[in-house]
């Protein structure tokens, strides 16, 4: 087999895959936030512990219910958008008139109240969630072992995401939320439901973070910290692609899974942070993002 | 039938936020007709369609449309009695392609024209209809933001002038499909700063001044009128 650099291609394959992996639940969780940021113009701090709330839900319906992994997929996504939704009804709505910051702020002292309720009940060592068992083991590729449930994260996460970018640009309800984003008033006025269009928008980005918490749960162990760890990193991953596209959201959370996955490989002291290296420069070359527009 | 009144506004007062721009406006518009709102910049004239459409933030008075009474309603709630705008600025979608922008208006009721009869009426809309939005010349965004609300089955259709800013071959072509919307049943009601060209397609002219009507001229009596007129618009 060939070697890069020196580096035998088993490692530098399998920092990719991890790479990859990382950034499939950059991809989705940002897609999440560039969606309700671009329909509600709220910075959703409560992401990370919407995310980590549904990874929750998947062990609790487990545990308490005997309810597995594939209704889980479905059911735990339901029932945090539906407990998102009750948030936007209750009180970011209060606040869609007022200056981003404040939903920022309410939205980051949500995520602490839902970090420290979880962290009070079940503590932070983490609890164990299995992988399903159509999915566990994994196949030799020859160069590499490639275990099948981190497999099925990426083709899974990949779907999700083609899906809402399909929905959001090619459907007429994706046109109904981009002219929305665009001019609400108006969009009201040709007699469209637009409350009821955002408060379903945020129901829809809370229930894609809770997706990510479901396929995260078994390949990290659930924990109150999970979504805090996470979601930095994917503000900054918002940051370098664009606030408010949603392309730009996807592709940039794979692509930085998979720089960071290289940084590991040939400088690992650098991959906890070539992310918000990444992030800094683009902030001082291209202050909208790569994908975004220019305000 | 011709006769009967399809909005009646009466004692309406408008506020954006503590600035009071409405100051009790009448007007009536009867089925079938074109009324216009004339008046100086500044005056009113684009606070009393937002007024009518229930999307100035806040309002008084009457504004009753085929009888029911609609001050309390929103925005949506207007647009799917049967009233539809096409606003100042055209509010075209820059990340809506030409079709996405023309069907975006939900169909509220039957009787609006089918999409064949919209490419008749706008031909070069139906050759750009990939186009993103703004991509569109002046004219043609016009034609768009006119177009998109015919579909719906609206009948009093609040075109907020539509020939700012365009050359006057277009006002002209503006000129005639109002026309032939007139001929097709719609009512309208339409405010302009260019009085040789409402002159051309209205019934009647309603002068607005500081948030208050204060004279109607039927456009068989301009010519009569004409040095009033002048005088209320300042020309």
């Amino acid at each position: 087999m060939f070697e890069l650099l020196g580096i035998p291609p088993q490692v530098l394959l399998g920092q990719l895959l991890l790479g990859l992996i990382n950034g499939s639940f950059y991809a989705v969780l940002s897609l999440g936030l560039a969606v309700i940021f671009g329909l509600l113009n709220i910075i959703n701090f409560a992401h990370g512990a919407l995310y980590m709330a549904a990874a929750f839900v998947a062990w609790m319906l487990l545990e308490y219910l005997g309810i597995g992994y594939w209704p889980a997929l479905i059911l735990a996504p339901l029932i945090v958008g539906a407990f998102g939704v009750l948030l936007e009804r209750t009180m970011l709505s209060r606040l869609y008139h007022l200056d981003h910051l404040y939903g920022l702020l309410l939205t980051f002292g949500l995520a602490l109240i839902i970090q420290g309720l979880f962290r009070n009940y079940y503590g932070i060592s983490g609890l164990p969630y299995q992988i399903p068992e159509a999915l566990s083991g994994g196949r030799n590729l020859g160069f590499m072992f490639l275990p099948n449930y981190r497999a099925w994260v990426v083709v899974a996460s990949v779907l999700v995401c083609f899906g809402t970018w399909f929905m959001i640009e090619k459907t007429r309800l994706g046109a109904y939320l981009r002219a929305a984003t665009e001019n609400p008033v108006l969009v009201g006025a040709f007699g469209i439901n637009v409350p009821l269009m955002i408060m379903l928008t945020y129901g829809f980005g809370v229930a894609l973070a809770g997706f990510a918490g479901v396929l995260a749960a078994p390949i990290y162990s659930v924990n109150p910290n999970m979504g805090a760890d996470l979601i930095i990193v994917v503000f900054a991953v918002v940051v370098i692609g664009g606030m408010g596209s949603i392309m730009g959201a996807i592709l940039t959370g794979y692509m930085l899974g998979l720089v960071e996955g290289l940084t590991r490989v040939f400088y690992p002291e650098g991959s906890a942070v070539v992310i918000f290296v990444i992030m800094a420069i683009v902030l001082l070359i291209k202050p909208e993002g790569l994908f975004g527009r220019t305000a | 039938m011709r006769d009967e009144s399809l909005l009646t506004v009466k004692g309406l007062n408008g506020w954006y936020g503590e600035s009071h721009v409405l100051h009790g406006i009448d007007f009536e518009v009867r089925r079938g007709e074109v009324v216009t709102l004339l008046g100086r910049n500044g005056a009113g004239k684009t606070s009393t369609l937002l007024g009518v459409m229930g999307i100035l933030p806040r309002r008084e008075g009457s504004v009753r449309y085929d009888g029911v009474e609609t001050i309390g309603l929103q925005p949506r709630q207007i647009a799917r009695a049967g009233i539809a705008i096409c606003p100042e600025e055209r509010g075209i979608f820059s990340s809506l392609n030409v079709e996405e922008n023309l069907m975006l208006p939900p169909r509220i009721a039957e009787g609006g024209l089918s999409l064949e009869r919209i490419f008749e009426l706008f031909p070069n809309l139906k050759e750009r209809r990939r186009s993103q939005g703004t991509k569109l010349s002046g004219g043609e965004q016009q034609m768009l933001a006119i177009a998109r609300i015919l579909r719906t089955g609206a009948q009093l259709l609040l075109l907020d002038e539509p020939t700012e800013g365009l050359a006057p071959v277009i006002v002209q072509q503006i000129g005639r499909t109002i026309s032939a919307l007139k001929k097709e049943g719609f009512t309208i009601v339409l405010v302009e700063q260019n009085f040789r060209f409402a002159a051309s397609v209205a019934d009647r002219h309603y002068v607005v001044e500081q948030g208050k009507v204060i004279d109607m001229i039927p456009n068989a009596d301009l010519a009569a009128n004409n040095e009033k007129l002048q005088a209320y618009l300042g020309v």
